[in-house]
């Protein structure tokens, strides 16, 4: 039996409200590979951050399990690095800092304290955001700090990178821009993904797997699509595209003819 | 440039190379105009409704009678000072002399001791709210930031701090000085028990609203940062001093500003009470006196209290500002 790199195995989670437990996750399996790249994408309430949460440890499974190269995860660490919806900067610290944080804490007796800077600079200009390192959050914009989001979280090398949807703040053009560098970035360093989104398009252009989730409480996997796209992607010529185009409807199809999201 | 150092300027300069000239005067008469006015207007009716008081002690102190006596402790002061030198001075010389006479002569130096002056003593209150409020702060920001942290710990001390924040540190005076006199037992003392009594007396009121105040800051530490915290695996003491202390800094000197004030005005209070040497004995002393200056003298010492009081707090403010990461504080 083929082992894969992260395992989510029937998982199930409910939370003790003062009406009576609630469920909100039940059944959920998932097999992914080493570099891929995975899209959780459903309507609001449907439990995806709660997914991405039980993996980064912040919360536990009631039922079932995940396991990461076949070792349980039961607690935060940085080897599942989280790329936060709101970007979670320390907003006393600059952008140097804060990746210096997460560093200083991952690599603290591997790497020596040229190294370490050296390696936080290599980050911070792999989100091209060397220009602005000794700003702090308030002086930059949304789109600049999430980019830093991200080099804290690649800083840590981690061996998974969980993503709440990273750029549901930003406005369209900044949100494209940041998924190029995603793309790029993503291609060069292999890196394993999980990506919540309710974007359609973000969905298909980043994801080689996209996981559809249905409506909860109760919510689970309904459908999971792999696009089968070449890469790396452009999004202008995969505008015309109608294999892009097919998955997108495939999507939307899902979205709002068979989970349907029933307004109270 | 430092915009904070030339906002003041700025009026005068952009006045004088004629930019915007009717809003720069509406600002000068708005930030330096008004406070005029108003003190103005209050020494007016200070004057006007001192003139029709009249105590045994003679008229109430109007402005001019209260300068006057603030002029006559000044001078008073510089009696003393002069006085002290000068006995210094005679000690020298007679040592000296004794000295030529007798090479084996051993040199006695004595202190001057005189009656403290007006000027000894607002220091002498300085000393002891200053290290009363240090010391209270010491103990109860790592207080504060337990409680804040665990809510288990909240829940223990919670009711013991709800119970002793409204008592009055008066209350607790007599047990001090009592405590203090029975414990603070030594051939040499550092420090004189009158100090130690209004130190401890301030120390118990500093507490409570400290450890309050830094308990409610580190509660704003948000679920986000928690989470970040979490995912790096931050250590305990990594976690209180990268997030839990930046983030409680502006409530904790909240706290900090609420208890130098009451601690200041507990002070004087004590002092009056207990007889220890400081601002409050000497308003005491001036009342037990009743001269016909005394009235005067009490009111400038009231005056004195007063600025010493709003500097105190600017002087917080100021500390605020150097330790704060959020350098947009407003001074208020």
């Amino acid at each position: 039996m083929s082992e894969s790199h992260l395992e989510l195995t029937r998982v199930g989670i409910e939370f003790p409200t003062p009406k009576g437990p609630f469920r909100a996750l039940t059944d959920v399996n998932l097999k992914i590979e080493q570099g891929e790249f995975i899209s959780l994408i459903g309507h609001s309430g449907c439990g995806k951050s709660t997914v991405l949460n039980i993996v980064a440890g912040l919360y536990q499974a009631t039922e079932g399990g995940v396991l990461l190269d076949g070792k349980e995860v039961n607690s935060p660490g940085p080897e599942r690095a989280v790329v936060f919806q709101n970007h979670s900067l320390l907003p006393w610290l600059t952008a140097y800092e804060n990746v210096e944080l997460a560093v200083d804490q991952v690599f603290k007796k591997t790497k020596s304290a040229a190294e370490k800077k050296e390696w936080i600079e290599y980050n911070l200009k792999l989100v091209h955001m060397d220009h602005a390192m000794h700003k702090r959050p308030d002086e930059i914009s949304g789109g600049m700090k999430q980019r830093v989001g991200i080099a804290r979280a690649l800083a840590m090398q981690p061996e998974i990178m969980l993503m709440d949807e990273p750029f549901g703040a930003l406005d369209a053009l900044t949100r494209a821009h940041l998924q190029d560098s995603l793309m790029e970035i993503q291609k060069d360093l292999n890196n394993t993904v999980i990506m919540i989104t309710h974007d359609v398009d973000e969905a298909v252009l980043l994801s080689d797997r996209i996981v559809m989730m249905t409506n909860g409480p109760a919510a689970t996997i309904g459908e999971i699509l792999k696009v089968d796209l070449p890469h790396p992607r452009d999004r202008l010529a995969l505008a015309d595209d109608p294999t892009y185009n097919h998955y997108r409807s495939e999507v939307l199809r899902f979205l709002y003819e068979k989970q349907r999201k029933v307004e109270h | 440039m430092n915009p904070l150092k030339w906002a003041f300027v700025e009026p005068f300069y952009k006045l004088i190379i004629g930019e915007d000239r009717k809003g720069q005067v509406n600002l000068l008469v708005k930030s330096i105009g008004l406070p005029i006015a108003g003190l103005l207007a209050f020494l007016i009716i200070w004057q006007g409704v001192s003139s029709h008081i009249h105590t045994s002690l003679g008229q109430f102190p109007g402005p001019v009678q209260t300068y006057q006596q603030f002029v006559a402790l000044s001078d008073e002061a510089d009696a003393a000072a002069e006085k002290e030198a000068a006995f210094y001075q005679r000690q020298e010389e007679r040592n000296a002399a004794r000295m030529a006479k007798d090479p084996n002569y051993e040199p006695r130096v004595r202190d001057y001791v005189g009656p403290p002056t007006f000027f000894d003593q607002i220091w002498r209150s300085l000393v002891t709210v200053m290290s009363g409020f240090v010391l209270a702060s010491i103990i109860a920001i790592p207080i504060g930031i337990v409680i804040g942290l665990s809510s288990n710990a909240y829940a223990a001390f919670n009711p013991l701090i709800q119970i002793f924040k409204p008592v009055s540190p008066l209350a607790w005076l007599p047990l001090v000085t009592m405590v203090v006199s029975a414990v603070y037992v030594s051939d040499d003392p550092m420090f004189d028990k009158a100090f130690l009594n209004s130190m401890f007396t301030v120390l118990l009121c500093c507490l409570w609203p400290t450890i309050i105040n830094t308990a409610a800051g580190v509660a704003t530490v948000t679920q986000d940062l928690k989470n970040v915290s979490q995912v790096l695996n931050l250590s305990w003491w990594t976690h209180v001093r990268k997030i839990v202390l930046p983030c409680s800094i502006p409530m904790m000197f909240t706290g900090l500003r609420i208890s130098l004030g009451i601690a200041w005005m507990v002070l004087i209070a004590a002092e009056m009470l207990a007889q220890n040497p400081g601002l409050g004995k000497f308003v005491w002393d001036e009342f037990q006196n009743g001269s016909s200056d005394s009235l005067g003298r009490i009111m400038v010492a009231v005056l004195v209290i007063g600025v010493v009081g709003f500097v105190l707090d600017r002087g917080m403010l100021t500390i605020q500002r150097l330790v704060s990461w959020d350098k947009s504080v407003a001074l208020r």
